[in-house]
């Protein structure tokens, strides 16, 4: 019962922010919104007893990206763009598209015949404790991704430094 | 569903609402106080009295301060964004208190025990440039952004500095929940700061820049940007910052005491030779109400004289709630309050310390110039805290699969790593070498 | 734990609403955005069968995710900052020097 209403109150944020990161004319606003909705993601993550994944969540993406934007919406900000036309004339593609991920969804569910929407979870004492499985996974099973991660975000550090200089 | 059941239910939330609510209160009461502290240390140092005007020796300074920043007129920029404007110093108190939610001021008094209660405060703490970055941004002024991205540029280059140190007592804990980590310090029988020295260091200079202190305090300097960020706030918004800058003051000295300097733990918690030095918590409070009683006939107005009598009367109960688990019989309730109660104590008193060591310093050293700032940063500091990391674990390696006693394998480490800071140090005084020098094109 | 069903449509609700704002916003950085929510899509998705399943990979590969995300975002934001010195705008339609 607690269960539902926490998801509900943290999907309801979720889905309420990410429409209005979509529709604001304030790039800054839906730098805010992307904010809230990537914490009530993170909530989300909690309350799947994933608290690794929640805290990964607020300091890399919360805490990083999302000020990231927002320093590159100040640097790139201009006044004459609050003025300009948001959207462009392919909301009718963008329409069909969600149209039919949202048959899919309901396709593939009905297609299980209703079993696939209320399957028993697994027990929970093979997820616990969190911190430690992620970290004896990701140090024993997934050790080259793990390698290849850190070569991929120095090669990113390297390109966005590369990118942004004045004269290279 | 009757009502024992109902409070049942509702016991788990009961005690971290009741922590929360009072942490809450207290908590702009405090760091008013811990502004009329600064100002007489920093009068202390400069060989004058300081604010001695407002109640006696200037202790109800702070809620002057207060009542006269409720009353001031709220100017709101006419071109700014309202909405940010708003909510920006929402944010950075917010972020600020959320922060102290996971740390443990006593064995019982904790909110919140998380499992991975370190890595949430390090990730609230960088939420709060959010709300630096927008109050900055909303001001819709010209000094206020600069000093707003300069603000934010140093939080971020620190930060990972900051965690870096933390993570290097962490290694020596094993686990990540705060209070796991003061119980490690109590099973090794020493604080992590004898073992892990240079990571306490890195975080004391880290800590220093992430709460925009001096000597790091160049974006917020008086006579820098005006007041960086917080220029175009005034009144109760102005207040919210600076609550807020106190605040994570307070948490940050809070992580650093319990990560590095023994959290709860008595000095020789573990050694019961030193058990005479449970008796100096109350001897130290007895000590200040004696001294409140010596000086209160030297008062020049009767109303300050009862002043002091009451601050000694005060001191005096703290003194005997102190003592008492400790006269009481040995299996008595009170007797079991002990670890609680002095718990508490030693825990506030080394939060003070820490406070008072970044007051030290910011009336000793001159401010860091914003590109110096920025070259600590990201070229001393963050070597210096990756080489600690690395230090660590080799120290622990040598001790858990080799053998070596703890204290020589921590000793070698730490002498590697200063040896690497020398280096670090001498590198970074040499001039860069440019691309393309001078004049050497074409001749 | 709540039925699977329910983190399918959430996560396919999120992921729809990312697509629309891909589609249809004109500013690149919104743009940049929508994409972060639908990778956010995914991980719930993710997470949540790692939850029903009981094994930890879900989490580990979206771990991955987070950290692919981070660099894209970093390097994607770079090449806005360089395009804007140059032309002077954010808006996809007017970023057209490739076209014939």
């Amino acid at each position: 019962m607690l269960d539902l209403v926490v998801f509900y109150f943290f999907a309801a944020l979720t889905v309420i922010s990410a429409i209005l990161v979509v529709t604001r004319r304030n790039v800054v606003h839906s730098a805010i919104f992307l904010a809230t909705a990537l914490l009530a993601t993170a909530g989300i993550f909690l309350s799947l007893h994933a608290e690794f994944l929640f805290i990964v969540q607020i300091i890399v993406y919360t805490g990083g990206i999302t000020v990231l934007y927002v320093f590159v919406i100040m640097l790139v900000n201009l006044d004459v763009a609050l003025h300009q036309v948001q959207f462009n004339r392919q909301w009718l593609v963008a329409l069909l598209l969600t149209i039919v991920l949202g048959a899919q969804v309901v396709v593939a569910l009905a297609l299980s015949r209703g079993s696939l929407y209320t399957l028993p979870p697994a027990p929970l004492s093979s997820l616990e404790p969190n911190t430690e499985q992620v970290a004896w996974s990701l140090f024993h099973t997934y050790m080259l991704p793990f390698e290849l991660a850190s070569v991929l975000l120095l090669v990113a550090m390297i390109g966005a430094v590369v990118m942004s200089k004045k004269r290279v | 569903m009757d009502a024992n059941a109902i409070f049942e239910a509702l016991k788990p939330f009961l005690l971290p609402v009741v922590f929360a609510v009072v942490i809450v209160a207290l908590l702009p009461l405090v760091a008013g106080y811990i502004v009329l502290v600064e100002r007489k240390v920093m009068a202390d140092m400069q060989v004058r009295l300081g604010p001695m005007r407002v109640g006696p020796h200037g202790l109800l300074q702070p809620i002057a301060d207060a009542v006269k920043l409720l009353l001031k007129e709220d100017i709101i920029p006419e071109s700014a964004d309202v909405f940010i404007f708003w909510g920006a110093p929402l944010i950075s108190v917010t972020c600020a208190m959320l922060a102290l939610s996971a740390l443990p001021i006593g064995p019982f008094f904790q909110i919140a025990d998380l499992n991975v209660g370190l890595l949430f405060i390090l990730g609230v703490s960088a939420l709060g440039i959010f709300g630096i970055v927008l109050g900055g941004w909303a001001s819709n002024s010209h000094y206020s952004l600069l000093g707003a991205l300069r603000s934010a540029a140093q939080l971020v280059s620190y930060e990972t500095s900051a965690g870096m140190a933390v993570v290097g007592a962490l290694l020596l804990a094993g686990t990540l929940s705060t209070r796991g980590i003061v119980e490690a310090q109590a099973d090794y029988g020493t604080w992590f700061v004898f073992g892990a020295p240079i990571g306490f260091f890195i975080y004391l200079v880290a800590s220093i820049a992430e709460t925009n202190r001096a000597p790091f305090d160049m974006p917020e300097a008086e006579s820098e940007l005006v007041a960086g960020y917080m220029t175009e706030y005034s009144g109760f918004r102005w207040a919210l910052y600076f609550l807020a800058e106190y605040t994570n003051m307070v948490v940050v000295s809070s992580i650093a005491t319990t990560l590095f300097l023994g959290g709860w733990l008595r000095p020789f918690s573990g050694t019961p030779f030193f058990n005479f030095l449970d008796f100096f918590p109350p001897l130290m409070m007895l000590g200040i109400a004696g001294y409140c009683f010596y000086r209160s006939p030297k008062q020049p107005v009767p109303v300050q004289k009862l002043f002091m009598v009451a601050v000694g009367l005060l001191c005096s109960v703290v003194a005997l709630i102190l003592a008492a688990p400790l006269l009481a019989p040995a299996d008595s309730l009170v007797a079991s309050a002990k670890p609680g109660v002095h718990g508490a104590f030693w825990f506030l008193f080394k939060v003070s310390a820490y406070i008072y060591t970044f007051m030290w310093l910011r009336f000793t050293f001159p401010r860091y110039r914003f590109d110096q700032l920025m070259k600590l940063g990201w070229q001393f500091l963050l070597p210096l805290s990756i080489v600690n990391v690395a230090g660590i674990a080799v120290a622990l390696t040598l001790h858990r699969a080799l053998g070596w006693p703890l204290a020589a394998s921590f000793l070698l480490t730490t002498v590697l790593t200063l040896a690497a800071a020398a280096w670090l140090v001498r590198i970074g005084e040499k001039e860069p070498v440019g691309i393309a020098a001078e004049g050497e094109l074409g001749g | 734990m709540v039925p699977i069903g329910h983190y399918l449509f959430l996560s396919a609700a999120l992921l729809g609403i990312g697509i629309v704002g891909v589609v249809t916003r004109r500013n690149v950085i919104i743009i940049l955005m929508s994409v972060e929510l639908i990778l956010n899509a995914v991980n719930i998705n993710l997470i949540a069968f790692s939850r029903l399943v009981g094994s930890v990979e879900g989490q580990i590969f979206a771990i991955f995710i987070i950290t692919d995300a981070a660099a894209e975002a970093a390097v994607g934001l770079g090449i806005i900052i360089a395009f804007f010195r140059n032309r002077e705008t954010v808006l996809a339609d007017e970023m057209d020097i490739l076209k014939w």
